[in-house]
C-alpha cells in the first residue's frame, strides 16, 4: 500500500517510529497533487518549497529527540478562508485576491503549534456561499469519483483533496452543511463541531452565529485526531465555549453501550433518492446488529429549516460583508468617475468596488439579507426566522431526551453534475435540507460514507448529537466504520 | 411575495452594490422566487416564542480593561488599495 493510501493515524505512527520521514511523506502528497490536481482542481495554491522546508525542520527535531506537536509531520490542507500570515487568504473571491492577513487564525496557529505541515490552500465557493464550489472566482473543482460532477461545497476543495488522496487531513468550514455535504458527496468523513467548540478567530466571517470550523479526513479516527488538535476555548473568540476538550482519540474505539439511534420521520419524505434511502436504512440496520435500539422520532419544524436558514444566513452575511468597502483592504474600483450623479463619489466608489469584487451568488445573498433586514420586512422575515430557529432547536432538545444520535441522509441525492443547478439558486439551496438544522440549533454533526449508488457515486450517512457530544458522535460513527468497509474503497479511475 | 425591480434597485443602494440591467432583471426574478419560498415561515405559530439569536446562548463575556499593543500602522495599511503611509485615502466624502 502506498503512503498516500494510509490513514493519518497510521502515518503518524510510521512517523513516530521513524519508519518514514515527514519530507518523504510530504513529497508523496506533493507528487499526488502534481499528478491529479490539474484534473480535480482542489487546491488554489501550493507552496511545495515551504512545505518541504517545514517537514525537514520537523524531521530534524524528531531525530534529535526534541518535543513535537500532536500532528508532527502530517500534511494538512486548509480551506482558503482561514487567515494565515504565510499565504494569501482569498475566500475564492476577486475581492480578496491579494489579501495577506496580518495575523494567524487560531485554527491555523494551533495547526502550526501541532507541527502540521500546511501543504496548500483549498478551493471553495466564494466566501463559503454555495454547495458546489462552482462559485469560486478562480476555478472549478471536480469530484474525484466522477470528473463531470461537483464535489459539493462550500468546502469542495477540502473534501476533494482527501478523496483524491492529495492530503490525509483537511480543514473545512460549515455554515449550513459546507463540511458534511461535500464529505458526503466525495465519500470522506467530515465533522461540524458544536457551535463554539472551535475558535472562529481569523475565520473570514460569513454568518457568525452559524459558522464553525471542522475536520475532513478518510476515517473517523483521523477526524477525531484533527478535531482534538483544533478545538478549545479561545479568549480571542467570545463565542467560543470555555469547556474542556476530551481526548477524542482515546475513547473512539470504545463502542457505545445501549446506544439509541433516532430516525426522523420527516427525513424520509418525497424527494429522497431511493438508492440513498436504502443505503441509509441499511446503515441503520448495521447499528441494530451492533446492539443499538432504533426509535422513530419527529422534528416537526425541520421542514422550515431551509427557509429559516435562507433568512438568517444572508442577513448575517449582508452585515458581515459590509466591511468590504475598498478602503481598508480588498478590491477597489479603479476609476473614480461617477456613474450616478445623485450619489457622492465615496458611496459610488463603494458600490463599484463591491460590484466588481463580488461574484453573483455573494451579491444574491447580500441582496437577500439586506432585503430581509430592511425597514418594513425585518419583523416578517428576520425576526420571524429567529423565532422559528428556536422551535427547530426545541424539536432537537425533545428528540435528544429520547435518543443519543440522529441518523439521516446527508443529501437527498448523490453528487450532481457540474452546471446542473448553477442557474437555479433555489434548487441549490434545497440541497442543504438535511444539514442546515444542525447549524441553526448549534449541534455537532458528522457525515461518513455508507454506500455507493449504482453509478458508483458515494452516499453519505449523517449522524447528529446534542451540543458538545462530539465524543458520542465520533464513537458512534467509528462503530459503524469498523463494522463496514466503505471507507476503504479506493478510487480506481484516477490511478 | 413578489419583489419589484424598484425594490431590487432600492435594496442595491442600501447594500452598496451597483447592479447592471441584466443583474437587476435576474435578481428580481430570483429574489422573488426565494422570498416566495421563505414566505412559508408565516404559517408557523410563533406568538409565544422568543427569538433565538445564537446557537449557544451565552452570558456576557468581558475582557480585562488593559492596554495592549495594537496592529502596527504599517501592517494595518499593508492591504489598503490606497494610502499615504499615514492614513487610508478615499474619494471626497461630501458631495460637490
Amino acid at each position: 500500500m502506498s503512503l498516500t493510501e494510509q490513514s493519518a493515524t497510521e502515518l503518524l505512527q510510521l512517523l513516530n517510529q521513524g519508519e518514514i520521514s515527514s519530507v518523504e511523506l510530504t513529497q508523496s502528497y506533493l507528487d499526488q497533487i502534481e499528478a491529479k490536481d490539474s484534473q480535480i482542481g482542489a487546491f488554489l495554491r501550493i507552496d511545495a518549497k515551504a512545505a518541504l522546508a517545514r517537514a525537514a525542520d520537523i524531521d530534524t527535531r524528531r531525530q534529535s529527540g526534541k518535543p513535537l506537536g500532536k500532528l508532527a509531520g502530517l500534511p494538512v490542507a486548509v480551506k482558503d478562508v482561514l487567515c494565515d500570515t504565510e499565504t494569501k487568504t482569498t475566500c475564492a473571491s476577486r475581492m480578496l485576491e491579494n489579501f495577506r492577513p496580518p495575523y494567524d487564525s487560531t485554527v491555523v496557529a494551533k495547526l502550526k503549534a501541532a507541527d502540521a505541515v500546511l501543504i496548500g490552500r483549498t478551493n471553495m465557493d466564494e466566501f463559503a456561499m454555495g454547495g458546489s464550489t462552482e462559485n469560486s472566482a478562480f476555478q472549478i473543482t471536480r469530484n474525484p469519483w466522477d470528473l463531470e460532477r461537483a464535489p459539493g461545497g462550500s468546502s469542495g476543495g477540502a473534501a476533494a483533496c482527501v478523496a483524491g488522496g492529495m492530503a490525509p487531513l483537511s480543514i473545512g468550514t460549515d455554515t449550513g452543511g459546507s463540511i458534511r455535504q461535500p464529505a458526503g458527496l466525495c465519500g470522506v468523513v467530515g465533522l461540524k463541531p458544536t457551535y463554539g467548540r472551535v475558535s472562529r478567530y481569523g475565520l473570514v466571517a460569513f454568518a457568525s452565529s452559524l459558522d464553525q470550523v471542522g475536520p475532513l479526513a478518510n476515517t473517523t479516527e483521523d477526524a477525531a485526531l484533527l478535531l482534538e488538535t483544533i478545538a478549545g476555548h479561545d479568549p480571542l473568540d467570545s463565542t467560543s465555549l470555555d469547556v474542556p476538550v476530551p481526548e477524542y482519540t482515546a475513547t473512539i474505539n470504545r463502542p457505545l453501550e445501549g446506544l439509541r439511534i433516532g430516525v426522523v420521520r420527516e427525513h424520509f419524505a418525497t424527494g429522497l433518492d431511493p438508492e440513498v434511502e436504502s443505503a441509509v436504512r441499511d446503515a441503520i440496520k448495521v447499528y441494530e446488529s451492533l446492539g443499538a435500539t432504533v426509535k422513530e422520532i419527529s422534528l416537526p419544524h425541520s421542514k422550515y429549516a431551509v427557509a429559516t436558514y435562507y433568512v438568517i444566513a444572508p442577513s448575517e452575511a449582508s452585515s458581515n460583508l459590509a466591511r468590504y468597502d475598498g478602503v481598508h483592504f480588498g478590491h477597489r474600483h479603479s476609476q473614480l468617475s461617477v456613474p450616478d450623479p445623485t450619489s457622492n463619489s465615496l458611496v459610488e466608489m463603494y458600490r463599484c468596488s463591491r460590484s466588481e469584487g463580488f461574484g453573483p451568488e455573494v451579491k444574491r445573498r447580500i441582496m437577500l439579507g439586506a432585503y430581509a433586514l430592511s425597514a418594513g420586512y425585518y419583523d416578517a422575515y428576520y425576526l420571524k426566522a429567529l423565532k422559528v430557529r428556536r422551535l427547530i432547536r426545541q424539536d432537537f432538545d425533545t428528540a435528544f431526551e429520547q435518543v443519543d444520535l440522529i441518523a439521516s441522509p446527508v443529501t437527498a441525492e448523490p453528487a450532481f453534475k457540474i452546471g446542473q443547478l448553477a442557474d437555479d439558486p433555489l434548487s441549490m439551496y434545497l440541497v442543504d435540507l438535511y444539514t442546515v438544522s444542525a447549524n441553526l440549533a448549534g449541534l455537532p454533526g458528522v457525515s461518513l460514507p455508507c454506500g455507493f449508488s449504482s453509478s458508483g457515486l458515494p452516499i453519505g450517512l449523517q449522524l447528529q448529537a446534542k451540543p458538545l457530544a462530539e465524543e458520542t458522535l465520533l464513537r458512534g460513527a467509528h462503530m459503524y466504520q469498523k463494522a463496514t468497509d466503505w471507507q476503504s474503497r479506493k478510487l480506481d479511475q484516477l490511478k | 411575495m413578489a419583489i419589484t425591480r424598484a425594490d431590487v434597485e432600492k435594496v442595491a443602494r442600501l447594500a452598496r452594490l451597483r447592479l447592471s440591467e441584466d443583474e437587476l432583471t435576474s435578481l428580481t426574478n430570483e429574489l422573488s422566487q426565494i422570498v416566495t419560498y421563505v414566505d412559508q415561515l408565516a404559517e408557523v405559530d410563533t406568538d409565544a416564542v422568543e427569538p433565538m439569536t445564537h446557537a449557544i446562548e451565552l452570558h456576557n463575556v468581558f475582557a480585562d480593561d488593559v492596554v495592549r499593543p495594537s496592529l502596527p500602522r504599517e501592517q494595518a495599511l499593508a492591504n489598503a488599495p490606497s494610502h499615504n503611509d499615514q492614513a487610508y485615502l478615499v474619494p471626497p466624502v461630501l458631495g460637490d
